[in-house]
């Protein structure tokens, strides 16, 4: 499977990031490239195989359902490029 | 005066109890060697002097009481990956910029309170996507290692460069680093230094910037294998902060060095003899082979079938994980934010100036293998290729194999710029064919130095373990040492 020039534009969208379309054009080769790289899969015989979910086989440990953590609003928003009065500052999203 | 920083940990641990010396003099000394060299080398992004001193401090009181941690005194450099509360954490991003978080990741944590004392944050490729070390904003790192007779500058490997490069040119005692592909593993056989990644689960990942969550690990790169089986006993610890991680104990690695190998098995995986490996490699490798045998081990051969497969199924799991682990990376909790038109403006122009060209790209492939339509033909069938890659080392083990020997990159360090390199990303992630199914099937590796290529750079062999039984790696590893030697760069910087 290869990606066209708008294809790559429609995942940058979705991975929010933004692309000139020079960067664009570059990027279509590269995925390109990866994608064909990984092509390779589809000789593998999967029929009936598993898919991973966990490399060792361990059970989930359960804790109990106490807060453990907490009040520290002002640690948190300690690195935020905007905030005010601990809330975080965004550009206006409702008109 | 001696060299305090050609001192090996165990020797400056011995010496630090006996007094011979304070804490103070070993971080003094290190932090004169950094100053010297990280202008040449670039392995730290950030110097942590007054803190190194401070700890080292509470370190000479605490001798003096009789109070000594493991690590007492002990001067380590952090990979950029690791949370450090109050000091720079930026994984070697821009999108990070001026991140100094409030908390402090289990694994440094767990090193402080064994008496360690921190130097500064360490450079690698950004998020931990590389194998140069030349992803990171902050520019590339240079190996301490230059061929014989050639002024050329070459890479650490990566994406823990900064960690290699520092251990091997005596900035540090000993470093943290991260693997998810072969970060660890590959940066140390590139400059003659030990490293090793452990079973997934053996450390806590809590405070460590995520990459690929189901593949990222941390352990230590040393300058021998003693002294990275001290430090990965302090790193290893069950956290209630990281479910993967295992309540099992934490075995005294360092008691496992000098045993017998007598009765082992010893694996060599015919899929791993690739097209094209340098007969130098393949020479170093029936060396190894040999080596193992003379003290008591018995080499057999077998097949790892879905090994050639490990590459191309990681470069749909790691990158489909870390689309979704850096999507908190927007602009609003931390880090760096671009203003744009409306918000969806400001989180596409903050992530396009934040993330360097490899996070993007990864980020994007990731993001294409997850979208509606392709799950099932990338991500599910990957998974399930790792399913038999898991299988493939399962049966060789079941079958008596204690543990397996193989080459650990294709080659020695290369060239910082490498046009070839630079111009095909998938020619770069070839560099991990050896490392990768490590990592897919969850397992312990070590790299451990083996010997010199013929332009005198380093070389390293790998093994490859059962899940937790790290001690028959450090035993294994350490008689490859013995055999081999250690290896140091000349020092021109």
């Amino acid at each position: 499977m290869s990606v066209d020039l708008a294809t790559v534009k429609r995942v940058a969208r979705l991975s929010r990031i933004a692309v000139t379309d020079e960067e664009a054009e570059r990027m279509m080769g590269h995925l390109n490239g990866i994608l064909g790289f990984v092509e390779q899969l589809s000789e593998v015989d999967v029929t009936g195989v598993e898919p991973m979910t966990s490399v060792t086989p361990i059970t989930m440990r359960l804790r109990a359902d106490a807060v453990t953590d907490g009040d520290k609003a002002d640690d948190i928003v300690a690195n935020a490029p905007s905030t005010d009065q601990n809330f975080f500052l965004v550009p206006k999203v409702v008109e | 005066m001696t060299d305090l920083t050609r001192l090996t940990i165990a020797d400056a641990r011995d010496r630090l109890k006996a007094r011979e010396f304070s804490a103070v003099e070993l971080t003094t000394s290190y932090l004169g060697a950094i100053d010297a060299a990280n202008g040449a080398l670039n392995a730290y992004v950030v110097v942590t002097a007054d803190k190194a001193l401070d700890m080292a401090k509470a370190s000479d009181e605490r001798l003096g009481a009789g109070k000594a941690g493991a690590l007492e005194g002990i001067p380590l450099g952090v990979k950029d990956l690791f949370a450090t509360e109050g000091v720079h954490t930026q994984a070697a991003s821009h999108v990070l910029d001026g991140f100094k978080p409030k908390y402090e990741s289990t694994v440094t944590q767990n090193l402080w309170n064994e008496g360690a004392v921190m130097l500064g944050k360490l450079n690698m490729d950004e998020f931990a996507m590389g194998s140069s070390n030349e992803s990171s904003y902050y520019g590339p790192v240079v190996n301490p290692w230059k061929a014989e007779g050639s002024d050329e500058k070459l890479v650490p490997g990566g994406s823990s460069g900064g960690s290699a490069a520092a251990v091997a040119a005596y900035l540090c005692a000993g470093a943290t680093a991260t693997d998810t592909g072969g970060s660890i593993r590959q940066p140390a056989a590139f400059t003659g230094t030990v490293g090793i990644k452990p079973t997934y689960g053996r450390c806590s990942r809590w405070g460590i910037a995520a990459y690929a969550s189901s593949l990222d690990q941390a352990g230590p790169i040393a300058r021998d294998v003693r002294d990275a089986a001290i430090l990965l006993k302090s790193m290893a610890s069950v956290d209630a902060k990281d479910t993967t991680s295992v309540d099992l104990p934490v075995p005294d690695y360092e008691a496992s060095l000098g045993q017998s190998l007598k009765g082992m098995k010893i694996g060599i995986p015919k899929e791993y003899r690739i097209e094209g490996l340098p007969p130098e490699i393949e020479k170093l490798w029936a060396e190894g082979m040999a080596w193992l045998k003379d003290a008591g081990a018995e080499i057999v051969d077998i097949s790892l079938p879905h090994t050639k497969y490990a590459l191309p199924a990681y470069y749909i799991v790691a990158p489909a994980e870390a689309s979704s682990n850096l999507a908190r990376y927007d602009g609003v909790r931390y880090g760096l934010r671009v203003d744009g038109k409306d918000i969806a403006d400001m989180y596409e122009k903050t992530r396009a100036a934040g993330f360097g060209e490899e996070v993007k790209r990864r980020i994007m492939v990731g993001t294409y293998v997850l979208s509606a339509g392709y799950y099932d033909a990338y991500y599910l069938k990957a998974q399930k290729v790792r399913t038999l890659i898991k299988r493939d080392f399962e049966t060789v083990f079941h079958a008596g194999v204690d543990a397996i020997l193989a080459p650990i990159t294709p080659s020695s360090a290369f060239a910082i710029g490498d046009k070839e390199l630079a111009a095909d990303p998938v020619k770069m992630y070839l560099q991990d064919v050896f490392t990768i199914t490590v990592n897919m099937a969850g397992l312990p590796g070590i790299s451990v130095p083996a010997g010199l290529d013929g332009k005198g750079l380093p070389l390293g062999l790998q093994l490859i373990g059962k899940p937790f039984e790290e001690e028959t790696l450090f035993k294994t590893a350490h008689v490859i040492e013995q055999a081999a030697g250690t290896f140091s760069p000349k020092k021109w910087w």
